[in-house]
C-alpha cells in the first residue's frame, strides 16, 4: 500500500513537472534595437475592423494604416492612397493609390483589395457596418468602383465634411478578413510577430515600408504592465522603455531619478461631471448651474492633474483650435459659493440636497476628482458622496442604462470635431445624459449638412454656447498626458489622438 | 476502493454545484461580455449581432446545458474575449494551458521554500533552550506572519529588483523561451509567496512538537534507553508533522488557487491574473474553466493529505 502511494505521489509530481517544462530552448534575443512600451489592458482584437478599444487601436496604429493616416498635427496625410478628391456635392471620393506600398505578406496593395477592405468595413459585404461612421444605414458607404489598377472611387449616401477621417480604416489583403487562421496583415511601419494574452503583442521592422528609412528600430514589444503601481518600478528596472500613463505621483518619483524624460501632453479625453439632465433635481436648469458655479476647476487641476490639464467650459477639444470656442469664463475655473446658494435658493433647494456620484473604481483619475468635488460640494450645502462602480456596471446601467444621477468619467475623441457634439443630439444613442433641446437638434443638423468649413466651425461654436448655457453638463478638463521616455530613446511623437506611433523612435548611444 | 468511489462522487458533485453557482452568479451581476466588448462605442445594432453570434440570445438554462455537454464532451469551447488571430477566438484549453505552468511552477517553488526552510527552523525551534534564539525566532515570525503578501512583494521588488537589481522587476521570462530565466524570475514572487507561510509553518510545527514532548509516549521512549536524537526524530517529529501535513495542504490549495495578487505585482501571467481580468470582461468560457480547476485543485489536495496521512500514521489505514 505504501509503495503505491509513494508512486502515485511521484506520477503526480513528474505531471506536473513535464506540464511546467514543455520549454523548447527557442528563445531569441531582442537585440538592443529595439524598445518595450509598457501598455495597461489588453488588447480587444486583433481585427482592425472590429477593434473598438483605444487601448488597442494605439497599438494597431503601427501595423495597419488606412487609404489617409493622421499626423502628429491632427491632420490626415495620405497613406495607401497617395491622393484623394472629394466631389463638389461631397458625395463622391476618388482615391489614388500610392505606388508600390506593399503588404507585410510582400504582395503589393491593389484596388481589389482597397474594395475589399471598405466594404468590410461599411457593411457592402455582409449587412453590417464593422466601422459604424462608414455604415450605409448611416449615410456612409453605398458603392466602392474600381476605375483603374490605381484609381478607386467611394459614393456615399450623404455628403458630410468629417466622413474623411473615417478613412483612416485600415486597408487589409481582399479575403484575409474570412481567411481561418491568418495573422494580422497590413501596410504599416511594422509587421505583426506575435501576441500572448495578458504578456503582449511583439511587433517587428517592416523593410519594406514606403515612407522611406522608416521605421528606425528593429523591434517593438508591446508590454502589458501588471498594474499601474508596478509600472513605476518597471520603469525604474528598465523593464519597459516608454509608459504614456503616468500618475502625477509617479512623474514626480521618476523625475528624481535621471533615466528618463517625463513629458506631459493634452490628451484627447474630455472629462466631465456628467449630469443626468432628466433626474430629479438635476432636471431643473438652475440647480445644474448651480454645480457649475460650485466646482473650482483650478484646485482639481492641480490636486489631480498636477496642473497638466486644459479646462473646458464645453464639449470640445482646445487643440481642434478652428472649432473650439473657450467658455471657462462663463462659470468661471474658481469657485463661486455665494453664487451656487443663491441659485440653490432660487431653485428650492436652500438647504441644498444629497447627491450619489458614480465613478468608475478602475479609474484612479476619476475617482481622485471626485473626492475633490464632493468636498467642493459641501461647501455649498449639497451633501455628495462617492459611489465607486466596477467598469463593466458602469458601462451597462449607467453609460446604457443611464441609471444615475451624476457620474464622473471622460469621453476618448477622435479627430472628427463632431465627435464629442454628436452625443448631445436628443435621439442619439450616445446621449446618456438625457439632454434635450429642440434648437440644439437643429443646430446640428445644420453643421452635419454645411459643406463649408468655416460655416460648420461657426455651428460647431454655436452649439458649445448652448450646452454652456443650459450647464448641460459640468465639463472639467482634458487632462494631460505623462509620458516617461527612457533617456536611450529619442523620437517620440505625441499625436492630438491616441496613438504610440513607434515608427520615428530610435536609439541613441 | 469504497473510500475511492465515494471520494470520486463527491468531486463530481461539487464540480457540478460550483459551475452551476459560478453560471448563476453571472446572471446576476450588471454588464455581459457584449457590453464589455463593445465599451462605449457600442450601438444597438452591434451589440444585438454580437449577442446573436456568441449564443447569449439562448435562455438561460439552455446556455448552462449546452455548456455542461460541450465540456463533458471535452470540448472547452473559446474564449470571449482572447483572440488567436483575425479571425479566430483562442480555445480555452490554449489559454489556460499558457498560463498553467507559470501557476504551478510557482506554487512548487513556493512549496518547496516553505517545507525545506520551515520544518528545519521549526525543528531545530522546539529543540533549543536559547532564551535569545526563541524570542527572536517568536518575534521574526510575528512580523513576517504579520506582513500581507502583496506589501511584502513590493519590498522585495524595490530590494532585490532596484537596489541589489538581481531581477529586472516586471522583466518575466517565458518558460518556452528560457527555462533558468524563468525559474530565476519566479524565485521572488516564490520568496513573496514562501516568508509567510515560513513563519506560520515553523510556528505550528515547534507547538506541535512542544505538546508531543510532554506526551506519555516520549517517556516511555527514554524508558527503554533511546537515545535523545532518535526520540527526536522516530516518535516525536513524526507525531508532530500530523497537523503540519494538513497545513501545508490548506497552504497548497492556498496557493495554487489564490497566486492572484501575488501575480498582480509581480506581473506573471498566471491564472490567478487571467481569473481577474476574465471576470471583468464577463468572459464565461473562461472563468468557468478556471473555477472549476480551483475546485479541483482544492478537492484533490485534500484528497492527497488524506493519504499523506495514512503513510506517516499507518494507523489510521488499518481503522
Amino acid at each position: 500500500m505504501k509503495k503505491k502511494l509513494c508512486g502515485l505521489l511521484f506520477t503526480a509530481l513528474l505531471t506536473m513537472a513535464v506540464l511546467g517544462g514543455c520549454a523548447d530552448g527557442t528563445g531569441e534575443s531582442s537585440g538592443d534595437n529595439s524598445s518595450v512600451v509598457g501598455i495597461q489592458q489588453d488588447i480587444d482584437s486583433l481585427d482592425p475592423h472590429l477593434a473598438t478599444a483605444a487601448g488597442t487601436k494605439e497599438i494597431l496604429f503601427n501595423i495597419f494604416e488606412g487609404l489617409v493616416k493622421s499626423d502628429e498635427n491632427g491632420n490626415l496625410i495620405g497613406a495607401v492612397a497617395s491622393d484623394y478628391t472629394i466631389s463638389e456635392d461631397g458625395l463622391v471620393y476618388t482615391f489614388t493609390l500610392r505606388e508600390n506600398v506593399k503588404f507585410h505578406n510582400g504582395n503589393v496593395v491593389t484596388a481589389e483589395d482597397v474594395k475589399y477592405s471598405l466594404e468590410r468595413a461599411s457593411g457592402l459585404l455582409d449587412g453590417t457596418a464593422l466601422i459604424s461612421t462608414l455604415g450605409t444605414d448611416k449615410g456612409g458607404i453605398t458603392s466602392v468602383d474600381i476605375l483603374d489598377e490605381k484609381t478607386v472611387q467611394v459614393t456615399v449616401g450623404s455628403a458630410n465634411t468629417e466622413l474623411i477621417y473615417s478613412f483612416v480604416a485600415a486597408i487589409i489583403p481582399a479575403g484575409s478578413g474570412e481567411e481561418e487562421g491568418a495573422d494580422p496583415v497590413g501596410t504599416g511601419p511594422f509587421s505583426f510577430v506575435s501576441y500572448t494574452p495578458q504578456v503582449g503583442i511583439v511587433v517587428k521592422k517592416n523593410p519594406d515600408y514606403w515612407q522611406e528609412g522608416l521605421p528606425y528600430l528593429d523591434e517593438v514589444n508591446f508590454k502589458i504592465v501588471g498594474s499601474a503601481e508596478t509600472a513605476l518600478m518597471e520603469l525604474q528596472g528598465g523593464t519597459i522603455d516608454i509608459y504614456p500613463y503616468l500618475t502625477d505621483s509617479q512623474a514626480q518619483a521618476l523625475k528624481s531619478g535621471n533615466t528618463h524624460q517625463v513629458i506631459a501632453s493634452p490628451s484627447n479625453v474630455v472629462q466631465a461631471l456628467f449630469l443626468n439632465n432628466a433626474v430629479e433635481p438635476l432636471d431643473n436648469v438652475l440647480v445644474r448651474q448651480a454645480i457649475l458655479y460650485a466646482l473650482d476647476k483650478d484646485q482639481i487641476n492641480d490636486f489631480v492633474g498636477g496642473g497638466t490639464g486644459s479646462l473646458i467650459g464645453s464639449a470640445m477639444l482646445p487643440t481642434l483650435a478652428d472649432y473650439y470656442k473657450d467658455l471657462n469664463n462663463v462659470y468661471g475655473t474658481g469657485a463661486n459659493v455665494e453664487k451656487a446658494k443663491e441659485l440653490l435658493t432660487e431653485a428650492g433647494y436652500p438647504n441644498g440636497f444629497d447627491l450619489v456620484i458614480d465613478i468608475p473604481s478602475n479609474y484612479e483619475f476619476h475617482m481622485q476628482t471626485g473626492e475633490v468635488i464632493v468636498e467642493q460640494l459641501k461647501a455649498v450645502g449639497i451633501n455628495a458622496s462617492i459611489n465607486a462602480v466596477e467598469w463593466n456596471t458602469w458601462l451597462n446601467d449607467i453609460y446604457n442604462g443611464r441609471q444615475y444621477t451624476a457620474t464622473i468619467s471622460g469621453v476618448t475623441c477622435d479627430q472628427t470635431p463632431g465627435y464629442m457634439l454628436n452625443r448631445f443630439e436628443t435621439t442619439s444613442s450616445k446621449n446618456f445624459i438625457n439632454y434635450s433641446n429642440a434648437e440644439y437638434d437643429e443646430v446640428y443638423r445644420k453643421a452635419q449638412a454645411a459643406l463649408d468649413l468655416n460655416e460648420k466651425a461657426g455651428y460647431y461654436k454655436q452649439l458649445q454656447q448652448l450646452l454652456v448655457d443650459d450647464a448641460a453638463t459640468a465639463f472639467i478638463m482634458v487632462p494631460g498626458n505623462m509620458t516617461a521616455i527612457s533617456n536611450r530613446l529619442a523620437g517620440y511623437k505625441f499625436y492630438p489622438i491616441y496613438v504610440q506611433d513607434m515608427s520615428t523612435v530610435y536609439v541613441v548611444e | 476502493m469504497r473510500y475511492l468511489g465515494k471520494k470520486i462522487i463527491t468531486l463530481i458533485m461539487t464540480l457540478f454545484l460550483v459551475s452551476a453557482a459560478a453560471f448563476l452568479a453571472f446572471q446576476i451581476i450588471p454588464g455581459d461580455v457584449v457590453t464589455s466588448i463593445l465599451g462605449t462605442e457600442a450601438t444597438p445594432e452591434r451589440e444585438e449581432q454580437l449577442r446573436e453570434e456568441l449564443g447569449l440570445n439562448d435562455p438561460p438554462v439552455v446556455r448552462y446545458f449546452h455548456w455542461a455537454a460541450d465540456v463533458l464532451r471535452g470540448d472547452l469551447g473559446v474564449s470571449y474575449r482572447y483572440s488567436k488571430n483575425m479571425n479566430e477566438m483562442m480555445p480555452v484549453t490554449e489559454l489556460i494551458g499558457d498560463k498553467l505552468p507559470v501557476t504551478l511552477w510557482l506554487a512548487a517553488l513556493s512549496l518547496v521554500l516553505i517545507v525545506v526552510v520551515s520544518i528545519p527552523l521549526g525543528v531545530l525551534w522546539a529543540k533549543s533552550s536559547s532564551r535569545f534564539l526563541d524570542v527572536s525566532l517568536g518575534v521574526a515570525t510575528q512580523t513576517a506572519m504579520a506582513i500581507p503578501s502583496f506589501f511584502l512583494g513590493i519590498l522585495i521588488t524595490y530590494l532585490f529588483g532596484i537596489v541589489f537589481r538581481l531581477f529586472a522587476p516586471g522583466g518575466y521570462v517565458s518558460y518556452k523561451q528560457s527555462f533558468t530565466g524563468f525559474i530565476g524570475y519566479l524565485l521572488f514572487p516564490a520568496l513573496s509567496i514562501a516568508i509567510p507561510k515560513i513563519a506560520m509553518t515553523a510556528r505550528f510545527l515547534r507547538n506541535s512538537m512542544l505538546t508531543e514532548f510532554g506526551a506519555d509516549y516520549v517517556r516511555t521512549a527514554y524508558g527503554k534507553g533511546c537515545t535523545k536524537r532518535r526520540v527526536m526524530y522516530g516518535h516525536v517529529l513524526r507525531n508532530a508533522l500530523m497537523p503540519v501535513v494538513t497545513f501545508l495542504g490548506m497552504i497548497i490549495a492556498e496557493i495554487v488557487a489564490g497566486s492572484i495578487v501575488i501575480e498582480q505585482v509581480f506581473g506573471l501571467p498566471g491564472i490567478g491574473r487571467l481569473l481577474i481580468s476574465s471576470i471583468n470582461n464577463r468572459d464565461f468560457p473562461v472563468v468557468e474553466i478556471l473555477i472549476l480547476y480551483i475546485t479541483f485543485v482544492v478537492i484533490f489536495v485534500y484528497f492527497l493529505v488524506d493519504i499523506l496521512y495514512r503513510v506517516i500514521d499507518p494507523r489510521i489505514s488499518e481503522k
